[in-house]
């Protein structure tokens, strides 16, 4: 059997690595399009202004892209290195999309950010826009395949299990592409990308107005960013919300964590405000309900019902059971390929393989399993309450915050006071971190809450990492959050450093601070 | 579509062909970054050389990360394998690769010498090491790796870090490292005048000459004292792959095999050979653009050898033959194996053709003057 210890120190490094890249990602992803925004604006109007801020925004996007480009290539590899298993498994549905997005997407990104940097005096401004707008296209796509690669861990549709060589298989690309999970985690994870963007740009622009230093130039930056961010705020909660109650089990069972719903209420079922939750019990120590809020957010209706815990473990358990018989019906399978009563008990029950995997983490024999440890498993299948719970609502609270933020200033904005109205100069400059706090807590809601799985309903997590040693896992994990660190301490003191400096980094000689470089 | 053998074999050239262009795209970006503390005597000389590759190292490095992304679509199992197995030399590889968009982007970003030169030394790790332990890696697979497979196809890898620092595999490690900086320096002859192309220059000849010595040292003794791999049970390349459906011995002069077979493929290394004496003439007549795609041929023969030498095994096995991983046995299913031929077949001309425009727009030697210029903007 598989240490546990391996399991959870493989999750805690997978994890660190990813919410670390995440830092860069959600900027780089946003930034991208203020820079098209007030670049398109320079080549039309021909002001030199705004093709400055495109300049100075363009370099700290380019602080903020180098380490992008740093942590994304221990993801790409850290499949292979850390989860093995996985990528054997599954690594013929899961590896094209990531191929596909090195090919259409991360080249064009990669080669046209070059040409952003040094092209400026070697092409016409059109052509320069062109190729700011490629990187911005390519920036995007790219976050669609990782999206699509994502969206089928949650939902893995379009592809099937083959006993010969062990592993699921493609079956119907279009369907893993299409995936309904895939989409609406694409636009919503995107739009979070915009919301950090313009925050990004919104927040520093009131430092300088506060400081009332080079006024024009944080002026028009932050009518861009007030503008640009209101709309992503809004699309990111109205798609939040739509990736909430799509389809497939892997998001019902979420839904049930993060509101805490043990039971299968009559619909339309009430929303839980706050509660306590009590996994012991399954059931919530205290609970402040709005009536008819959560059948109308999860189905869309009046009448349809959403599964519980309760309801859905018990489903759960049924499955375990099958699984059991598809599992020793593989054993049979794997030692003698031609045994035909093997291969009819396993068809009727392949559906349900994974399930039976999720054993493996408590016996290697299948004869030595009792109905505890089935009632183990089953109990494995929903994810821990309170952590998705309270995750969640710290999410959302942040998403209606931002939400208000950007009112506000777009509101200003529009009236052209915003310049004078100090408060909400420091407001907008307070809430610099919340972007960041919420795309982190997302991924956290996103992947946590499809634990005990890496692919929902197909392999549970446990069965999927490499091979290693524990002590291979101490040592590289901590040569990661070694490296991450300093390399967190160089960015954040360029990052400021130039911030604080603002479009005076240029040397134009248009701007205050122009000395020190 | 293609039939399945057809794809496998398919899919075997176009892995090839990924890796040739990593080594010759990113690879003149790795060269450059390993020569860079020494043909840059001073901070405007280095600032020359490193934005030589300045605008292209990010586009180049994807070859990098798409190279990994078609293993992983194409051969999920030796990308499974073969990570884990190699998962310190693996760490240390991407380790080095932190050095290079850090050490690009913010080394000319603050005036102090002591900031400058480690981001220097950044560079130059990042370009130095990753050659050197692919040339390793290599070196491993003709003399198999220790791994094994579980009835569910669960790999275990039996060997360390310090096994793979064998004689055999450091000598690989500095046919590679000989290769991406010989052809760094090509590059770098190309893109600089006076003073930094004479030390390129002299640099593309003593790594020239290391290649070809350790080239052909490599090969003396794969032939002398490396015994190779043969599949022994027939094969079908149209099966559905499962590694354990075979027997394979090793065999001394199996490498060889495949020579000895199509007398053509000895054309590989020959050009190996004879695109680097091509390289060094051209360069020093001055057709410095002419020497770089000698060069670029030079790199296709010399992989080509190794992956001629080894066909159709990919990664034997030391400890069990039988599971050796090979271009019939760890592919993906046919549908995938097609989608990615056709992924691969319409955005890889797409993205030679902008490629090639990117370097047209930054083309021209990289001078002082330049630099001096570009102060705010330039690497």
């Amino acid at each position: 059997m598989v240490s546990e210890q391996l399991v959870d120190l493989s999750r805690l490094q997978f994890a660190a690595t990813a919410l670390y890249h995440f830092l860069f990602v959600p900027l780089t992803i946003g930034m991208v399009w203020m820079l098209v925004i007030m670049e398109s604006v320079y080549v039309m109007t021909g002001k030199p202004l705004y093709k400055d801020m495109t300049r100075f925004w363009g370099k700290l996007f380019g602080i903020n892209f180098a380490l992008g480009v740093t942590t994304g290539i221990t993801l790409e590899f850290q499949f292979g290195t850390n989860w093995a298993y996985y990528s054997h498994y599954v690594g013929d549905i899961f590896g094209a999309p990531l191929a596909i997005e090195g090919l259409m997407a991360f080249f064009l990104e990669s080669t046209m950010i070059g040409l952003f940097f040094f092209g400026w005096d070697r092409l016409s401004r059109k052509q320069h826009l062109l190729v700011t707008m490629l990187m911005a296209l390519g920036t995007n796509l790219s976050a669609l395949w990782i999206l699509i690669a994502n969206g089928w861990m949650q939902n893995p549709v379009g592809a099937e299990f083959s006993y010969t060589t062990m592993r699921m298989e493609m079956t119907d690309f279009w369907a893993v592409v299409f995936n309904p999970d895939a989409q609406a985690k694409f636009v919503h994870t995107v739009s979070a990308g915009y919301v950090t963007g313009a925050m990004f740009v919104l927040s520093i622009s009131s430092w300088y107005l506060l400081k009332r230093r080079d006024v024009e130039f944080a002026k028009r930056s932050f009518g861009i960013a007030a503008a640009f961010g209101f709309a992503s705020v809004c699309s990111v909660i109205v798609l939040g919300d739509e990736s909430g109650y799509t389809v497939g089990e892997a998001q019902q069972t979420k839904l049930a964590a993060m509101e805490a719903m043990w039971e299968t209420e009559p619909a339309p079922a009430a929303f839980n405000l706050v509660a306590i939750p009590n996994e012991a019990e399954m059931k919530n120590d205290f609970a402040i309900e709005i009536p008819w809020v959560m059948g109308l957010i999860g189905t869309r209706s009046l009448d349809k019902q959403i599964p519980g815990i309760r309801e859905i473990k018990l489903k759960n358990r049924e499955r375990i059971v099958s699984g059991i018989e598809a599992v020793k019906a593989l054993d049979l399978l794997r030692k003698s390929p031609g045994d035909s009563a093997a291969k009819v008990r396993f068809e009727a029950h392949k559906a349900d393989l994974g399930f039976g995997l999720l054993l493996k983490k408590y016996v290697s024999d299948f004869g030595q399993i009792t109905p505890a440890i089935i009632d183990k498993a089953m109990h494995d299948t929903v994810p821990r309450v309170a952590p998705m719970f309270w995750s969640f609502r710290l999410m959302v609270a942040l998403g209606f915050a931002m939400l208000l933020v950007f009112g506000l200033a777009l509101w200003h904005s529009v009236k052209g006071d915003f310049a004078d109205k100090p408060w909400l100069l420091r407001a907008a400059l307070l809430s610099l971190p919340m972007p960041w706090v919420a795309c982190e807590v997302g991924w956290f809601v996103a992947e946590y809450g499809r634990q005990p799985w890496t692919i929902y309903g197909v392999l549970p997590t446990h069965l999927s990492v490499s091979t290693l040693s524990v002590d291979s896992l101490y040592g590289s994990l901590a040569g990661f959050v070694g490296f991450y660190t300093v390399l967190l301490v160089v960015e954040m003191y360029l990052m400021v450093r130039f911030a604080k400096q603002g479009p005076g980094s240029l040397g134009t000689g248009r701007y205050a601070n122009e000395a020190h470089t | 579509m293609f039939d399945y053998e057809t794809l496998k074999l398919i899919w075997w050239l176009l892995v090839g062909v990924l890796l040739v262009g990593f080594a010759i795209m990113d690879g003149h970006d790795m060269g450059v970054g390993t020569l860079l503390p020494f043909v840059g005597k001073n901070d405007t000389e280095r600032r020359v050389v490193i934005n030589t590759v300045g605008p292209h190292w990010d586009g180049n490095q994807v070859w990098f990360i798409t190279g990994g992304g078609a293993i992983f679509a194409a051969w999920p199992l030796v990308y499974a394998t073969a990570f884990s197995g190699f998962y310190w030399a693996m760490l240390a590889v991407l380790w080095a690769l932190f050095f290079r968009p850090v050490g690009f982007d913010y080394r000319s970003k603050i005036h102090n010498a002591t900031w400058r030169s480690t981001w220097d030394w950044g560079l130059f790790i990042g370009g130095a090491v990753p050659p050197l332990i692919f040339g390793v890696a290599f070196g491993n697979l003709f003399q198999g790796v220790p791994f094994s497979f579980d009835d569910h196809l669960v790999s275990t890898y039996s060997g360390s870090f310090w096994a793979l620092l064998n004689p055999f595999a450091l000598l690989c490690g500095a046919v590679s490292t000989a290769m991406i900086t010989f052809h760094g320096a090509i590059y770098l002859a190309h893109r600089t005048q006076g003073e930094i192309q004479w030390r390129a220059l002299r640099a593309a000849g003593f790594f020239g000459g290391l290649l070809v010595l350790t080239f052909a040292a490599a090969g003396l003794w794969l032939w002398m004292s490396i015994p190779g791999y043969v599949i022994q049970s027939t094969v079908d390349g149209a099966a559905l792959p499962d590694p354990l459906a075979k027997t394979v011995v090793r065999e001394a002069g199996a490498w060889f095999a495949n020579y000895r077979r199509y007398p053509a493929t000895l054309a590989l290394p020959l050009l190996g050979f004879a695109g680097v004496i091509a390289a060094q003439a051209l360069a020093r007549s001055g057709r410095t653009m002419a020497a770089f795609w000698a060069s670029s041929l030079a790199i296709v023969g010399v992989i080509g050898t190794a992956g001629a030498a080894l066909f159709p095994f990919i990664m034997p096995s030391s400890i069990d033959p039988d599971a050796s991983l090979t271009v019939w046995d760890s592919v993906s299913s046919r549908l995938t194996l097609n989608i990615m031929l056709w992924a691969t077949l319409i955005f890889m001309p797409i993205i030679i053709v902008y490629t090639s425009w990117a370097y047209r727009v930054m083309g021209g030697k990289v001078t002082a003057a330049y630099v001096r210029e570009n102060s705010h903007s330039a690497y």
